[in-house]
Protein backbone atom coordinates (compact mmCIF):
# COMPACT_ATOMS: atom_id res chain seq x y z
CA UNK A 1 0.00 0.00 0.00
CA UNK A 2 1.30 3.38 -0.91
CA UNK A 3 1.71 5.80 1.94
CA UNK A 4 3.62 9.03 1.61
CA UNK A 5 2.75 10.12 5.12
CA UNK A 6 5.66 10.78 7.46
CA UNK A 7 5.21 11.29 11.17
CA UNK A 8 6.93 14.60 11.66
CA UNK A 9 8.36 17.61 9.90
CA UNK A 10 11.80 16.65 11.23
CA UNK A 11 11.56 13.22 9.60
CA UNK A 12 10.34 14.76 6.37
CA UNK A 13 13.44 16.93 5.92
CA UNK A 14 16.15 14.78 7.50
CA UNK A 15 17.82 13.69 4.24
CA UNK A 16 18.17 17.20 2.82
CA UNK A 17 21.95 17.52 2.36
CA UNK A 18 24.36 20.43 2.42
CA UNK A 19 24.34 22.27 -0.87
CA UNK A 20 20.80 21.26 -1.83
CA UNK A 21 18.50 23.45 -3.89
CA UNK A 22 15.24 23.84 -2.00
CA UNK A 23 12.08 25.50 -3.29
CA UNK A 24 9.90 26.97 -0.54
CA UNK A 25 6.27 27.88 -1.24
CA UNK A 26 4.33 30.82 0.07
CA UNK A 27 3.44 34.40 -0.68
CA UNK A 28 3.47 36.36 2.52
CA UNK A 29 1.99 34.23 5.28
CA UNK A 30 -0.28 32.47 2.80
CA UNK A 31 1.05 29.05 1.92
CA UNK A 32 4.27 29.41 3.88
CA UNK A 33 5.30 25.96 5.18
CA UNK A 34 6.40 27.29 8.55
CA UNK A 35 6.86 23.95 10.33
CA UNK A 36 8.94 22.49 7.49
CA UNK A 37 11.17 25.57 7.37
CA UNK A 38 11.67 25.35 11.13
CA UNK A 39 12.53 21.67 10.77
CA UNK A 40 15.06 22.48 8.05
CA UNK A 41 16.66 25.07 10.32
CA UNK A 42 16.78 22.54 13.15
CA UNK A 43 18.22 19.90 10.78
CA UNK A 44 21.28 22.11 10.51
CA UNK A 45 22.42 21.81 6.89
CA UNK A 46 23.94 24.74 5.04
CA UNK A 47 25.19 26.03 1.69
CA UNK A 48 21.60 25.90 0.45
CA UNK A 49 20.15 27.50 -2.64
CA UNK A 50 16.62 28.67 -1.86
CA UNK A 51 13.87 29.47 -4.36
CA UNK A 52 11.05 31.56 -2.89
CA UNK A 53 9.06 34.62 -3.94
CA UNK A 54 10.62 36.67 -1.15
CA UNK A 55 13.71 36.55 1.02
CA UNK A 56 12.24 36.25 4.48
CA UNK A 57 10.27 38.50 6.78
CA UNK A 58 11.01 39.43 10.36
CA UNK A 59 13.23 36.98 12.21
CA UNK A 60 11.40 33.68 11.79
CA UNK A 61 10.96 31.11 9.01
CA UNK A 62 13.08 31.77 5.94
CA UNK A 63 14.59 34.86 7.58
CA UNK A 64 15.86 32.67 10.44
CA UNK A 65 17.38 30.24 7.93
CA UNK A 66 19.19 33.15 6.29
CA UNK A 67 20.20 34.59 9.64
CA UNK A 68 21.75 31.28 10.70
CA UNK A 69 24.03 31.43 7.65
CA UNK A 70 22.55 28.34 6.01
CA UNK A 71 21.85 29.88 2.63
CA UNK A 72 24.43 30.54 -0.09
CA UNK A 73 22.10 31.81 -2.78
CA UNK A 74 18.50 32.92 -3.09
CA UNK A 75 16.44 33.00 -6.27
CA UNK A 76 13.43 35.26 -5.76
CA UNK A 77 11.40 38.16 -7.15
CA UNK A 78 10.93 40.52 -4.23
CA UNK A 79 13.58 40.41 -1.51
CA UNK A 80 13.29 43.96 -0.20
CA UNK A 81 10.42 44.49 2.19
CA UNK A 82 9.82 46.57 5.28
CA UNK A 83 10.83 43.68 7.50
CA UNK A 84 13.51 41.99 5.37
CA UNK A 85 16.34 43.28 7.55
CA UNK A 86 18.14 39.92 7.78
CA UNK A 87 18.31 39.54 4.00
CA UNK A 88 19.24 43.21 3.59
CA UNK A 89 22.19 42.91 5.96
CA UNK A 90 23.58 39.72 4.39
CA UNK A 91 23.13 41.06 0.87
CA UNK A 92 24.87 44.34 1.63
CA UNK A 93 27.70 42.43 3.32
CA UNK A 94 28.13 40.31 0.20
CA UNK A 95 27.37 37.12 2.11
CA UNK A 96 24.39 36.03 0.04
CA UNK A 97 24.08 35.65 -3.70
CA UNK A 98 20.84 36.99 -5.20
CA UNK A 99 19.27 35.99 -8.49
CA UNK A 100 16.41 38.40 -9.06
CA UNK A 101 13.64 37.12 -11.33
CA UNK A 102 10.34 38.79 -12.30
CA UNK A 103 7.55 37.06 -10.40
CA UNK A 104 5.73 35.65 -13.42
CA UNK A 105 8.99 34.48 -14.95
CA UNK A 106 9.90 32.79 -11.66
CA UNK A 107 6.56 30.97 -11.66
CA UNK A 108 6.90 29.94 -15.31
CA UNK A 109 10.51 28.77 -14.86
CA UNK A 110 9.33 26.50 -12.05
CA UNK A 111 6.36 25.31 -14.09
CA UNK A 112 8.67 24.56 -17.01
CA UNK A 113 11.02 22.69 -14.71
CA UNK A 114 8.22 20.39 -13.64
CA UNK A 115 6.92 19.97 -17.17
CA UNK A 116 10.13 18.97 -18.93
CA UNK A 117 10.53 22.24 -20.82
CA UNK A 118 14.18 23.31 -20.87
CA UNK A 119 13.62 27.00 -21.58
CA UNK A 120 11.06 29.39 -23.04
CA UNK A 121 10.83 32.81 -24.64
CA UNK A 122 8.90 35.40 -22.62
CA UNK A 123 8.20 39.08 -23.37
CA UNK A 124 8.61 40.01 -19.69
CA UNK A 125 11.73 42.05 -18.90
CA UNK A 126 12.75 42.55 -22.53
CA UNK A 127 14.81 45.73 -22.75
CA UNK A 128 15.40 45.88 -18.99
CA UNK A 129 18.50 45.21 -16.91
CA UNK A 130 17.02 41.87 -15.82
CA UNK A 131 17.44 40.65 -19.40
CA UNK A 132 21.11 41.66 -19.58
CA UNK A 133 23.24 38.90 -21.02
CA UNK A 134 20.26 36.73 -21.96
CA UNK A 135 19.47 35.50 -25.42
CA UNK A 136 16.64 37.41 -27.10
CA UNK A 137 14.63 36.72 -30.20
CA UNK A 138 12.01 38.55 -32.26
CA UNK A 139 9.12 36.24 -33.01
CA UNK A 140 6.22 37.46 -35.15
CA UNK A 141 7.26 41.05 -34.57
CA UNK A 142 7.54 40.90 -30.80
CA UNK A 143 10.70 40.71 -28.71
CA UNK A 144 11.28 37.93 -26.20
CA UNK A 145 13.87 36.89 -23.62
CA UNK A 146 15.04 33.28 -23.24
CA UNK A 147 14.55 32.01 -19.70
CA UNK A 148 15.65 28.61 -18.46
CA UNK A 149 13.62 26.19 -16.38
CA UNK A 150 14.18 25.82 -12.65
CA UNK A 151 14.21 22.51 -10.85
CA UNK A 152 15.14 21.64 -7.28
CA UNK A 153 16.27 18.75 -5.15
CA UNK A 154 13.49 19.39 -2.64
CA UNK A 155 10.34 21.48 -2.36
CA UNK A 156 8.72 22.46 0.91
CA UNK A 157 5.11 23.47 0.39
CA UNK A 158 1.93 23.94 2.38
CA UNK A 159 -1.45 22.61 1.35
CA UNK A 160 -4.79 22.41 3.11
CA UNK A 161 -5.70 18.75 2.90
CA UNK A 162 -3.96 15.73 1.49
CA UNK A 163 -4.35 11.95 1.40
CA UNK A 164 -1.76 9.18 1.74
CA UNK A 165 -1.35 9.10 -2.06
CA UNK A 166 -0.18 12.72 -1.95
CA UNK A 167 -3.22 14.28 -3.58
CA UNK A 168 -3.51 17.87 -2.38
CA UNK A 169 -6.02 20.69 -2.17
CA UNK A 170 -5.15 24.19 -1.09
CA UNK A 171 -6.95 27.11 0.54
CA UNK A 172 -7.52 30.43 -1.24
CA UNK A 173 -4.40 32.42 -2.14
CA UNK A 174 -2.23 29.98 -0.14
CA UNK A 175 -2.07 27.91 -3.34
CA UNK A 176 0.38 30.33 -5.02
CA UNK A 177 3.63 28.46 -5.82
CA UNK A 178 2.69 25.12 -4.21
CA UNK A 179 1.51 23.13 -7.24
CA UNK A 180 4.39 24.41 -9.37
CA UNK A 181 7.11 23.64 -6.86
CA UNK A 182 5.67 20.19 -6.16
CA UNK A 183 6.12 19.33 -9.82
CA UNK A 184 9.60 20.86 -10.20
CA UNK A 185 11.32 19.21 -7.24
CA UNK A 186 12.85 15.74 -7.16
CA UNK A 187 11.41 15.30 -3.67
CA UNK A 188 8.32 17.37 -2.88
CA UNK A 189 7.38 17.58 0.78
CA UNK A 190 3.96 18.95 1.66
CA UNK A 191 2.77 19.97 5.08
CA UNK A 192 -1.00 19.86 5.33
CA UNK A 193 -3.49 21.09 7.88
CA UNK A 194 -5.24 17.73 7.74
CA UNK A 195 -4.70 14.29 6.27
CA UNK A 196 -7.92 12.73 4.99
CA UNK A 197 -8.83 9.20 3.87
CA UNK A 198 -8.22 8.19 0.29
CA UNK A 199 -11.46 8.92 -1.56
CA UNK A 200 -12.40 11.85 0.64
CA UNK A 201 -11.02 14.41 -1.79
CA UNK A 202 -13.24 15.08 -4.79
CA UNK A 203 -11.16 13.91 -7.79
CA UNK A 204 -12.54 16.84 -9.79
CA UNK A 205 -11.16 19.23 -7.19
CA UNK A 206 -7.70 17.77 -6.57
CA UNK A 207 -5.23 20.53 -7.45
CA UNK A 208 -1.93 18.67 -7.10
CA UNK A 209 -2.21 15.01 -8.14
CA UNK A 210 -0.29 12.70 -5.83
CA UNK A 211 2.29 11.80 -8.48
CA UNK A 212 3.99 15.13 -7.80
CA UNK A 213 4.26 14.62 -4.04
CA UNK A 214 6.76 12.34 -2.31
CA UNK A 215 6.02 13.04 1.36
CA UNK A 216 3.33 14.67 3.40
CA UNK A 217 3.08 15.52 7.03
CA UNK A 218 0.11 16.74 9.03
CA UNK A 219 1.05 19.69 11.16
CA UNK A 220 -2.33 20.37 12.73
CA UNK A 221 -2.40 23.92 11.50
CA UNK A 222 -5.41 26.12 11.65
CA UNK A 223 -8.46 24.11 10.69
CA UNK A 224 -10.79 25.37 8.01
CA UNK A 225 -13.56 27.78 8.81
CA UNK A 226 -16.90 26.12 9.44
CA UNK A 227 -18.29 27.34 6.14
CA UNK A 228 -15.45 25.95 4.05
CA UNK A 229 -15.97 23.10 1.65
CA UNK A 230 -12.88 21.32 0.50
CA UNK B 1 9.98 80.81 -11.35
CA UNK B 2 8.14 79.13 -8.52
CA UNK B 3 7.40 75.52 -9.33
CA UNK B 4 4.02 74.42 -8.17
CA UNK B 5 4.50 70.70 -7.71
CA UNK B 6 0.96 69.60 -6.92
CA UNK B 7 -1.82 69.98 -9.45
CA UNK B 8 -5.53 70.59 -9.04
CA UNK B 9 -6.48 66.97 -8.37
CA UNK B 10 -5.98 65.22 -5.04
CA UNK B 11 -4.87 61.58 -4.98
CA UNK B 12 -8.47 60.57 -4.35
CA UNK B 13 -9.61 62.66 -7.32
CA UNK B 14 -7.01 60.95 -9.47
CA UNK B 15 -8.18 57.51 -8.36
CA UNK B 16 -11.79 58.51 -9.08
CA UNK B 17 -10.80 59.72 -12.55
CA UNK B 18 -9.11 56.38 -13.36
CA UNK B 19 -12.13 54.49 -12.05
CA UNK B 20 -14.38 56.45 -14.43
CA UNK B 21 -12.45 54.98 -17.38
CA UNK B 22 -12.85 51.36 -16.30
CA UNK B 23 -15.68 49.94 -18.30
CA UNK B 24 -18.40 47.45 -17.51
CA UNK B 25 -17.19 43.86 -17.68
CA UNK B 26 -13.48 44.64 -17.44
CA UNK B 27 -10.95 42.31 -15.81
CA UNK B 28 -8.59 44.64 -13.95
CA UNK B 29 -5.39 44.42 -11.93
CA UNK B 30 -4.68 47.30 -9.56
CA UNK B 31 -1.06 47.67 -8.54
CA UNK B 32 0.17 48.26 -5.01
CA UNK B 33 -0.06 51.79 -3.53
CA UNK B 34 -2.05 54.57 -5.17
CA UNK B 35 -3.54 52.23 -7.83
CA UNK B 36 -5.23 50.24 -5.04
CA UNK B 37 -7.22 53.35 -4.16
CA UNK B 38 -8.97 53.10 -7.54
CA UNK B 39 -11.04 50.23 -6.11
CA UNK B 40 -12.71 52.66 -3.71
CA UNK B 41 -14.22 54.55 -6.65
CA UNK B 42 -15.27 51.82 -9.07
CA UNK B 43 -18.83 52.67 -10.15
CA UNK B 44 -21.26 50.35 -8.36
CA UNK B 45 -23.43 50.00 -11.45
CA UNK B 46 -20.63 48.31 -13.41
CA UNK B 47 -19.59 44.70 -12.96
CA UNK B 48 -15.78 44.82 -12.81
CA UNK B 49 -13.66 41.84 -11.81
CA UNK B 50 -10.45 42.45 -9.91
CA UNK B 51 -7.42 40.21 -10.38
CA UNK B 52 -4.68 39.87 -7.80
CA UNK B 53 -1.53 38.31 -9.22
CA UNK B 54 -0.91 36.08 -6.23
CA UNK B 55 -3.77 33.96 -7.52
CA UNK B 56 -7.35 35.21 -7.49
CA UNK B 57 -10.09 36.70 -9.64
CA UNK B 58 -13.10 38.27 -7.96
CA UNK B 59 -11.22 39.97 -5.16
CA UNK B 60 -13.40 41.93 -2.75
CA UNK B 61 -12.59 44.81 -0.37
CA UNK B 62 -9.99 44.63 2.39
CA UNK B 63 -10.95 42.22 5.18
CA UNK B 64 -11.83 43.59 8.60
CA UNK B 65 -12.33 41.89 11.97
CA UNK B 66 -13.55 38.32 11.67
CA UNK B 67 -13.16 38.39 7.90
CA UNK B 68 -9.37 38.33 8.18
CA UNK B 69 -8.01 35.02 6.89
CA UNK B 70 -4.24 34.47 6.66
CA UNK B 71 -4.80 32.35 3.54
CA UNK B 72 -6.54 35.20 1.69
CA UNK B 73 -4.20 38.04 0.81
CA UNK B 74 -3.78 40.47 -2.05
CA UNK B 75 -0.53 41.17 -3.88
CA UNK B 76 0.37 43.75 -1.24
CA UNK B 77 -0.01 40.96 1.36
CA UNK B 78 -3.04 42.73 2.84
CA UNK B 79 -5.95 40.49 3.97
CA UNK B 80 -8.85 40.82 1.53
CA UNK B 81 -12.23 39.20 0.92
CA UNK B 82 -13.68 37.16 -1.91
CA UNK B 83 -16.77 38.06 -3.91
CA UNK B 84 -19.34 35.58 -5.26
CA UNK B 85 -17.93 34.09 -8.46
CA UNK B 86 -14.34 34.34 -7.27
CA UNK B 87 -11.72 31.79 -8.35
CA UNK B 88 -8.28 30.79 -7.12
CA UNK B 89 -5.34 29.57 -9.20
CA UNK B 90 -1.61 29.05 -8.91
CA UNK B 91 1.05 31.60 -9.83
CA UNK B 92 1.81 30.26 -13.31
CA UNK B 93 -1.87 30.47 -14.29
CA UNK B 94 -2.13 33.90 -12.71
CA UNK B 95 0.82 35.33 -14.59
CA UNK B 96 -0.22 33.45 -17.72
CA UNK B 97 -3.50 35.34 -17.50
CA UNK B 98 -1.51 38.54 -17.43
CA UNK B 99 1.29 37.77 -19.88
CA UNK B 100 -1.16 36.11 -22.24
CA UNK B 101 -3.10 39.33 -22.68
CA UNK B 102 -6.30 38.20 -21.00
CA UNK B 103 -6.57 41.07 -18.53
CA UNK B 104 -8.20 44.20 -19.91
CA UNK B 105 -6.59 46.86 -17.76
CA UNK B 106 -3.68 47.11 -15.39
CA UNK B 107 -3.26 50.25 -13.26
CA UNK B 108 0.27 50.95 -12.03
CA UNK B 109 2.23 53.61 -10.22
CA UNK B 110 5.44 54.99 -11.70
CA UNK B 111 8.66 56.87 -11.03
CA UNK B 112 8.75 57.94 -14.67
CA UNK B 113 6.89 57.36 -17.94
CA UNK B 114 8.44 58.32 -21.26
CA UNK B 115 6.63 59.99 -24.13
CA UNK B 116 6.94 56.72 -26.05
CA UNK B 117 5.30 54.78 -23.22
CA UNK B 118 8.36 53.31 -21.51
CA UNK B 119 7.71 52.65 -17.83
CA UNK B 120 10.13 52.95 -14.91
CA UNK B 121 8.59 51.89 -11.63
CA UNK B 122 10.68 49.16 -10.01
CA UNK B 123 14.09 50.50 -9.11
CA UNK B 124 15.63 53.88 -8.48
CA UNK B 125 18.97 52.61 -9.76
CA UNK B 126 20.70 53.82 -6.59
CA UNK B 127 24.03 52.15 -5.83
CA UNK B 128 22.94 50.58 -2.55
CA UNK B 129 19.28 50.20 -3.35
CA UNK B 130 18.37 46.53 -2.97
CA UNK B 131 16.59 45.50 -6.16
CA UNK B 132 13.11 43.98 -5.88
CA UNK B 133 10.94 43.54 -8.95
CA UNK B 134 8.00 41.35 -7.93
CA UNK B 135 5.32 41.32 -10.61
CA UNK B 136 6.08 44.80 -11.96
CA UNK B 137 7.61 43.70 -15.26
CA UNK B 138 4.89 41.12 -15.90
CA UNK B 139 2.15 43.66 -15.15
CA UNK B 140 3.75 46.26 -17.41
CA UNK B 141 3.67 44.15 -20.55
CA UNK B 142 0.68 41.89 -20.06
CA UNK B 143 -2.63 43.70 -19.96
CA UNK B 144 -4.46 44.95 -23.05
CA UNK B 145 -4.27 48.47 -21.64
CA UNK B 146 -1.79 49.82 -19.10
CA UNK B 147 -2.83 52.89 -17.13
CA UNK B 148 -0.38 54.76 -14.96
CA UNK B 149 -1.59 56.88 -12.05
CA UNK B 150 1.00 59.27 -10.65
CA UNK B 151 1.59 62.85 -9.64
CA UNK B 152 3.02 64.72 -12.63
CA UNK B 153 5.93 66.18 -10.66
CA UNK B 154 8.21 64.90 -7.93
CA UNK B 155 8.27 66.81 -4.66
CA UNK B 156 11.40 68.52 -6.00
CA UNK B 157 9.51 69.70 -9.06
CA UNK B 158 10.93 67.31 -11.67
CA UNK B 159 8.45 66.19 -14.30
CA UNK B 160 7.83 62.44 -14.24
CA UNK B 161 6.55 62.33 -17.80
CA UNK B 162 9.81 62.57 -19.73
CA UNK B 163 11.28 62.20 -23.18
CA UNK B 164 13.50 59.39 -21.94
CA UNK B 165 13.43 57.60 -18.58
CA UNK B 166 16.55 58.02 -16.45
CA UNK B 167 15.52 55.28 -14.01
CA UNK B 168 15.90 51.59 -14.94
CA UNK B 169 13.05 50.45 -17.18
CA UNK B 170 10.26 48.11 -16.20
CA UNK B 171 8.90 47.75 -19.73
CA UNK B 172 9.29 49.33 -23.15
CA UNK B 173 6.48 51.17 -24.94
CA UNK B 174 3.90 49.59 -22.67
CA UNK B 175 1.95 52.53 -21.18
CA UNK B 176 -1.26 53.66 -22.87
CA UNK B 177 -2.57 56.42 -20.61
CA UNK B 178 -1.14 58.46 -17.75
CA UNK B 179 -3.54 59.88 -15.15
CA UNK B 180 -1.98 62.75 -13.21
CA UNK B 181 -3.02 65.57 -10.92
CA UNK B 182 -2.77 68.01 -13.84
CA UNK B 183 -4.11 66.12 -16.83
CA UNK B 184 -4.88 62.80 -18.49
CA UNK B 185 -2.29 62.00 -21.15
CA UNK B 186 -2.66 59.42 -23.88
CA UNK B 187 0.58 58.00 -25.29
CA UNK B 188 -0.07 57.73 -29.02
CA UNK B 189 2.01 57.01 -32.13
CA UNK B 190 1.82 60.73 -32.91
CA UNK B 191 3.04 61.74 -29.47
CA UNK B 192 1.52 62.69 -26.15
CA UNK B 193 -2.06 63.88 -26.26
CA UNK B 194 -3.42 65.83 -23.29
CA UNK B 195 -6.90 64.36 -23.46
CA UNK B 196 -8.18 66.24 -20.44
CA UNK B 197 -6.61 69.08 -18.48
CA UNK B 198 -7.76 69.84 -14.94
CA UNK B 199 -7.91 73.34 -13.47
CA UNK B 200 -7.02 76.52 -15.23
CA UNK B 201 -3.89 75.76 -17.20
CA UNK B 202 -4.07 75.78 -20.97
CA UNK B 203 -2.31 73.32 -23.27
CA UNK B 204 0.58 75.71 -23.95
CA UNK B 205 1.13 76.39 -20.26
CA UNK B 206 1.12 72.68 -19.50
CA UNK B 207 3.60 72.07 -22.32
CA UNK B 208 5.85 74.76 -20.88
CA UNK B 209 5.54 73.42 -17.34
CA UNK B 210 6.41 69.89 -18.42
CA UNK B 211 8.89 70.78 -21.14
CA UNK B 212 7.13 68.34 -23.46
CA UNK B 213 5.59 68.58 -26.90
CA UNK B 214 1.90 68.07 -26.23
CA UNK B 215 -1.12 68.11 -28.45
CA UNK B 216 -4.79 68.36 -27.60
CA UNK B 217 -7.31 65.64 -28.23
Amino acid sequence: MISKIVESAATAVRDIPDGATVMIGGFGTAGQPVELIDALLEHGVGDLTIVNNNAGNGTTGLAALLGAGRVRKIICSFPRQVDSQIFDGLYRAGQLELELVPQGTLAERIRAGGAGIAAFFTPTAFGTTLADGKETRRINGRDYVLEEALTADFALIKAHEGDRLGNLVYRKTARNFGPLMASAAHTAIAQVNRIVEVGALDPEAVVTPGIFVERLVEVGGRLPLATEGQ
Amino acid sequence: MTVRTRGPLTRDDMARRVADDIREGAYVNLGIGLPTKVSDYLPSDREIILHTENGMLGMGPAAVGDEIDPDLLNAGKIPVTELPGASYFHHADSFGMMRGGHLDICVLGAFQVSTSGDLANWHTGGEDAIPAVGGAMDLAIGAKQVFVIMELFTKEGACKLVDECSYPLTGIGCVDTVYTDYAVFDITPRGVVAREIFGELGLDELAELTGLALSAD
